[in-house]
């Protein structure tokens, strides 16, 4: 087995990390693993080795090789590679499809499930429900119950647009 | 208020704080990680976009009912000493002190609350506590952040929440944790197996100033990593689990130490107090884990009369800057070494030789 940093040496540490339901594997060579302070009680975390690792090659992956940039603030996924953060928040939309895989390896879950900001909060609970009547839709076509379909339709429509917030720091 | 030294209270007022289980916790923190919607993030935005997005936050911070008579810093305006006490005191990041122009910094009266602007986030708020007190900081963080956000409009996505510069904080931003110290785990040989297994749980341990620092000391930082899909709660819940299974393992190995190797536990804090009441050169990184033993003397008993705080003083200032800040003169490593066990000899001159009777001290807790 080769070591998953260097590629070159035979791996001879392997380490497991299991979080919930979720095992991740990782296999490194002595060396990389001394650099990487595997050994080193103080320093080491699998998640900053992952993200180091698999960060960039995942959003390359996911995108094809082409060279995505961010409309917002003109970040590339080589930038990410280079520094293993964003450009800015709209990053996130841009390049949603490489990060989710990561997401999911990186984190217990791939939904907030914490705070949100209180001005914010309606318009969370609305999208939610949008959300689950559109489940429900796609669901009641599925399986062409067409009544039940109409009535979750008209729901829907009665949705009110998501709410804009309309303040501007600072005040 | 301008000057930061006049600003921060003195190390021996510092270190009287007291908290629950403060003999083996030190300190408890929790930081949040917040952006501003519209902006690109500071590792990102170019100069002019980060000093706006610093004239945006800090009077929107420094307003808050918290932050009345709070310090307020331009990271420009301070000098690599200032930048470097304010590690030491934990109330800033390493990559912090790196910053210059557009970052700022400010932290109330009391040092309990700490702001930093345009770190590797907008903006990253600490609320730090004396001794276990995980609910009550992330409490007091979470009001504080509560109060912020009616000035500002955060980066937040509905399915990912909190939007930050690093994936890894992601969703609630949130870092919980808790400075540990645990000589004996150390001295008892099974601090290994226990990180690993904090590591299995989803858990960081990191040394004395956070990511990438060695444990100097003794000291051990416990933190959450994962920040997505899991509420606050939850988080500030594990924690607490995990840090009483290891506050409970360091008694034990201490309980175990003397009772199957006291010949080993008084032989390591005999040579610490040698040394330290004696030396005349000392390198900072041999105090500190010299220090650490001493402080496991008092804990066990072994001097008595002498307080713990004053161990924990002396760990704060005779780290590198807070020495050279008592100086007017700049100093070499080399003769820092002969100051810093001058100073310590001085302070140790109350303290007698330890017992071989240990006797429980009287502010057990």
């Amino acid at each position: 087995m080769q070591c998953s940093i260097c590629k070159e040496k035979p791996a001879s540490v392997h380490l497991t990390q299991i979080v919930g339901d979720k095992m991740q594997k990782l296999d490194l060579c002595d060396d990389c693993a001394k650099l990487k302070g595997v050994n080193d009680p103080s320093g080491f975390a699998m998640a900053d080795i992952m993200l180091g690792l698999g960060a960039a090659q995942e959003l390359e992956h996911a995108v094809g090789g082409t060279e995505v940039k961010c409309p917002r603030c003109g970040f590339t996924q080589a930038d990410f590679k280079k520094s293993g953060r964003l450009g800015c928040p709209e990053c996130y939309k841009t390049f949603a499809e490489g990060l989710s895989g990561l997401l999911k390896t990186m984190h217990k879950g791939t939904r907030h499930a914490g705070k949100s900001p209180e001005s914010l909060r309606a318009s969370r609970e609305i999208s939610d429900r949008l959300k689950l009547l559109q489940k429900k839709l796609a669901k009641a076509i599925e399986s062409e119950d067409f009544e039940l379909a109409a009535r979750l339709r008209d729901e829907i429509k009665q949705i009110p647009e998501r709410p804009v917030a309309a303040k501007n720091a600072p005040r | 208020m301008s000057d930061i030294h006049k600003f921060l209270c003195s190390p021996a007022e510092s270190t009287r704080r007291h908290g629950p289980h403060d003999r083996i916790v030190m300190s408890s923190r929790v930081r949040l990680a917040r952006n501003i919607r519209d902006a690109a993030f500071p590792g990102w935005a170019k100069k002019p976009e980060r000093v706006k997005v610093l004239e945006i936050i800090q009077p929107a911070v420094s307003a808050l009912p918290d932050m009345e008579d709070a310090f307020y810093g331009a990271m420009d305006n301070l000098t690599a000493l200032d930048k470097q006490i304010l590690v030491e005191r934990h109330l800033i990041s390493r990559e912090h002190a790196a910053k210059n122009v557009g970052s700022g910094l400010v932290v109330n009266r009391t040092e309990t609350f700490s702001v930093m602007i345009n770190e590797e986030d907008h903006l990253r708020m600490q609320a730090l506590r004396p001794g276990l007190q995980l609910r009550q900081a992330w409490t007091a963080i979470d009001a504080f952040d509560s109060e912020l956000e009616k000035k500002i409009n955060y980066a937040f996505d509905n399915e990912l929440g909190y939007l930050t510069a690093c994936p890894t904080n992601l969703g609630t931003g949130i870092r919980v944790s808790a400075m540990l110290h645990l000589p004996g785990l150390v001295l008892g040989e099974q601090i290994n197996p226990i990180i690993q297994s904090v590591n299995k749980l989803g858990l960081a341990v990191r040394g004395l100033y956070g990511e990438g620092t060695e444990a100097l000391g003794n000291v051990f930082q416990v933190s959450n990593q994962m920040t997505l899909g899991e509420s606050e709660n939850m988080i500030v819940e594990r924690l607490e689990k995990v840090l009483s299974q290891i506050i409970e393992h360091e008694e034990n190995a201490r309980q175990t130490l003397l009772e199957k190797k006291p010949k080993v536990v008084f032989n390591h804090i005999g040579r610490a107090y040698g040394i330290l009441a004696n030396a005349h050169s000392i390198s900072s990184k041999e105090t500190m884990n010299l220090l650490s033993l001493m402080r496991l003397g008092v804990d066990l008993g072994l001097f008595p009369g002498a307080d713990r705080a004053l161990v924990d003083e002396l760990f704060l200032t005779t780290q590198p800057a807070h020495l050279q800040k008592q100086l007017s003169d700049k100093l070499s490593a080399e003769e820092r070494d002969l100051l810093r066990a001058d100073m310590v000899r001085e302070r140790l001159k109350d303290v007698s030789r330890p017992v071989i009777k240990p006797k429980p001290p009287a502010s057990a807790n």
